[in-house]
């Protein structure tokens, strides 16, 4: 590996040094640093269109999905390259789960969902082996006395909230070491909300989390770290309290008053 | 002399009538409301509609009403002032009789006889003055109906619930008659069915296996007995919808999914067009393709490894019906294919699926439905399909299950039966009704139950 300045390389998971996305002509994400540090929940705030989502569909390489989009600069998992040439997309992704806007279950049976992706990756031996990754997984997403009988049910009948709770189970069934969150709780009610946030606390023993989100008393709830992005930009970054008690720049002090956003 | 040009200036002079009747209206209403449109409870322009709706719809209903009646009391009055002796002819001679007085009063056609001049000069003559006197009657109608509706225009007339109701009526009507020509056509198939099912029993009809509709004109003609077992015609169009299906299906929903998955947007918006051409070529030009090309292609080929092939095959005609409907299930496939939410798509890759993966065990799953029902769809289409069965599977009615052989359709003996110059009241000709009946029952059950899966198991995305 090259001679990279890592502040903290032993804390950093997730290290992006001055990285840029281009959709096309439109310079979405410019120069940004950032580390992000193991079994830490870390929220990326900041208004709509600011670069939150897009820096973090860079960390599993979802950008690639987007015909036009380009990435530059250096963005590592461990200390490897995530845009290597070497770095096969499909592994990058078991270890960088994600979690999307939208519950989106597969329309499959719920022991199906949870199983997708052990068994697109191969890692049961046999069927009892694959019964206790979906039952730990579904178990460890708060979801598991709720649902287990009835696991041959179609996920997508589930309420909102159980479905996400799910699109969790079935992120974390292929053990990623880092799950992403885009907005998790936006299209949830208040009481599925705090049942997530709750998840989320608890998750944080087992993955590292980067969580997407336009509420601050969601980030400052959730959250260890903070980062605010502000017109591509990455304005500030610190501890959660620190940016919401004491934040540095007046762009986060502004936005965090709620003066603009 | 009266006739369409003059039933079209009555119609003109409504029309005006009712324009007329849209601007009093209107006018009345703002005036009610002293010129501010805010008090009125609808707009003003629903003041005026609603003028112009009474003025019209009244009087329009006077003439259609005078249409539908005009021929019958023509035709009675006509009649009854005949002379005595003319009147005791019988039905269709007094027909013909009639036929002539027509003729004459409408299109200035010579009498052959001088009671049949007096005839058509009186039947002119009624009809004019009929036509004046329903075109006074709906004149004045209008204007009373305008004038009543007019009256009745104040600040608090709910004009736009009114005006909307009627609109309602038109709308409904209007779909009306696309159903009720279908109950009409189902009618007519099933009480030609009964009439042919009152000389061939049913069992004979659904189970039988010889066909050679030919009845005997003449007592002493040999070889017409009249079978009409349908088994090889219903077993004769399986094998080439079979076959049809066969070519269309892997290729239609392959081609889909390409077009949807991978093909760049560009690449698609050009192929896409160019294979929905396909559905545009005229069922007649498949025909001389599959007779002319596709069939002598066929039989050369299987001469040459020693196969005999007729040179009218279920083969070709089935080949060539499935590139026909190849669209039907590679555009709705396409259409449903591309209608899974991106975020589905994003959901599988986001744990590490590869594009196959994600389009086998997810997007196709969640797009099944909808591909089901195309292909219910193309196979209807394939069962109903006329002209291409009718010039190049030939006319044999084979009972087999060999592709290379010739065999025939319900819908090429219909075509047959009714080809030509035939009495209808004959077996034969009859026959045809209880085989569209058959078809028709067999393509609505098949439509039906397409829709059905596709509501039942549609995922509710939004």
């Amino acid at each position: 590996m090259n001679a990279i300045p890592v502040t903290q390389p032993s804390l950093s998971k997730v290290s992006a040094r001055d990285v840029n996305v281009y959709y096309g002509q439109k310079h979405a994400l410019k120069h940004v640093d950032l580390d992000i540090r193991p079994n830490d929940v870390t929220a990326l705030i900041g208004p709509s269109g600011c670069g939150k989502s897009t820096f973090l569909r860079c960390i599993n390489r979802m950008n690639d999905l987007i015909d036009n989009a380009q990435v530059t600069g250096l963005l590592t998992l461990d200390g490897d390259d995530v845009y290597d040439r070497n770095i096969d997309v499909v592994q990058l992704r078991a270890r960088v789960g994600m979690v999307f806007q939208k519950p989106n279950p597969f329309p499959k049976s719920i022991y199906d969902n949870v199983a997708y992706g052990p068994r697109i990756h191969g890692m049961a031996r046999d069927q009892a082996e694959l019964d206790e990754i979906v039952m730990g997984s579904l178990e460890k997403a708060g979801l598991l006395a709720e649902v287990k009988d009835r696991l041959e049910e179609t996920g997508t009948g589930l309420s909102g909230g159980q479905q996400q709770r799910l699109c969790i189970a079935r992120a974390i069934a292929v053990a990623p070491e880092v799950i992403l969150m885009d907005e998790p709780c936006s299209a949830l009610d208040p009481i599925a909300t705090a049942k997530v946030e709750e998840l989320i606390d608890e998750l944080r023993e087992n993955f590292t989390i980067v969580i997407v989100t336009h509420s601050m008393q969601q980030a400052a709830r959730v959250s260890q770290r903070t980062a605010f992005f502000h017109l591509g930009e990455l304005v500030e970054v610190g501890d959660t309290e620190q940016i919401f008690t004491n934040p540095q720049h007046p762009l986060t002090q502004g936005y965090i008053t709620g003066r603009f956003g | 002399m009266t006739g369409p040009m003059q039933l079209l200036t009555l119609m003109v002079v409504l029309l005006l009538l009712a324009t007329f009747g849209y601007r009093l209206g209107r006018n009345r209403a703002l005036a009610a409301a002293s010129g501010n449109p805010r008090l009125l409870h609808s707009l003003p322009s629903y003041h005026g509609y609603y003028v112009a709706l009474w003025c019209g719809l009244p009087a329009l209903l006077v003439i259609v009403g005078w249409l539908m009646l005009e021929p019958a009391i023509l035709h009675g009055t006509v009649m009854t002032s005949l002379p005595a002796e003319m009147q005791s002819l019988p039905e269709e001679r007094l027909a013909l009789v009639y036929n002539e007085v027509r003729n004459v009063a409408r299109h200035g056609h010579v009498p052959s006889t001088a009671v049949v001049g007096e005839a058509a000069q009186r039947y002119v003559s009624l009809r004019t003055t009929m036509f004046f006197s329903v075109a006074v009657a709906s004149l004045a109608v209008a204007v009373a109906a305008l004038a009543f509706a007019h009256r009745r225009i104040h600040t608090n007339m709910r004009a736009r619930n009114r005006v909307e109701a009627t609109v309602k009526v038109f709308l409904m009507a209007s779909s009306m008659v696309a159903i009720l020509t279908t109950i009409g056509i189902v009618l007519s198939l099933l009480f030609e069915s009964l009439r042919f099912f009152q000389t061939v029993s049913l069992f004979d009809f659904l189970f039988g296996t010889q066909w050679s509709p030919q009845i005997a004109m003449r007592s002493d003609q040999v070889g017409s007995s009249g079978a009409f077992g349908a088994v090889p015609l219903f077993a004769g169009t399986l094998l080439i919808s079979g076959i049809a299906m066969a070519v269309a299906v892997p290729l239609g929903l392959l081609s889909a999914i390409y077009m949807s998955e991978y093909a760049a947007p560009k690449f698609r918006s050009v192929v896409k067009p160019l294979l929905e051409v396909l559905a545009g070529i005229p069922t007649v030009v498949y025909g001389f393709f599959a007779a002319l090309t596709v069939a002598p292609f066929i039989r050369d080929m299987g001469a040459h490894v020693g196969l005999s092939v007729a040179s009218e095959s279920a083969l070709a005609a089935g080949l060539v019906m499935g590139i026909m409907i190849i669209p039907f299930v590679s555009s709705l496939s396409d259409d449903v294919i591309s209608a899974v939410p991106q975020s589905l798509r994003e959901g599988a890759y986001g744990l590490g699926a590869t594009k196959s993966e994600t389009i086998r065990q997810v997007v196709i799953p969640a797009a099944l439905p909808g591909i089901v029902g195309s292909v219910l769809l193309a196979a209807s289409r394939a069962i109903g399909e006329t002209m291409i069965v009718v010039m190049a599977a030939g006319l044999a009615a084979n009972l087999t299950a060999n592709p290379l052989e010739a065999v025939t359709t319900v819908t090429t003996q219909i075509v047959t039966l009714l080809v030509g110059d035939q009495e209808f009241d004959s077996p034969k000709t009859l026959a045809a009704f209880a085989l569209g009946l058959v078809l028709f029952t067999v393509t609505l059950a098949l439509n039906v139950v397409a829709l059905h899966i596709v509501n039942k198991y549609r995922e509710k995305y939004d």
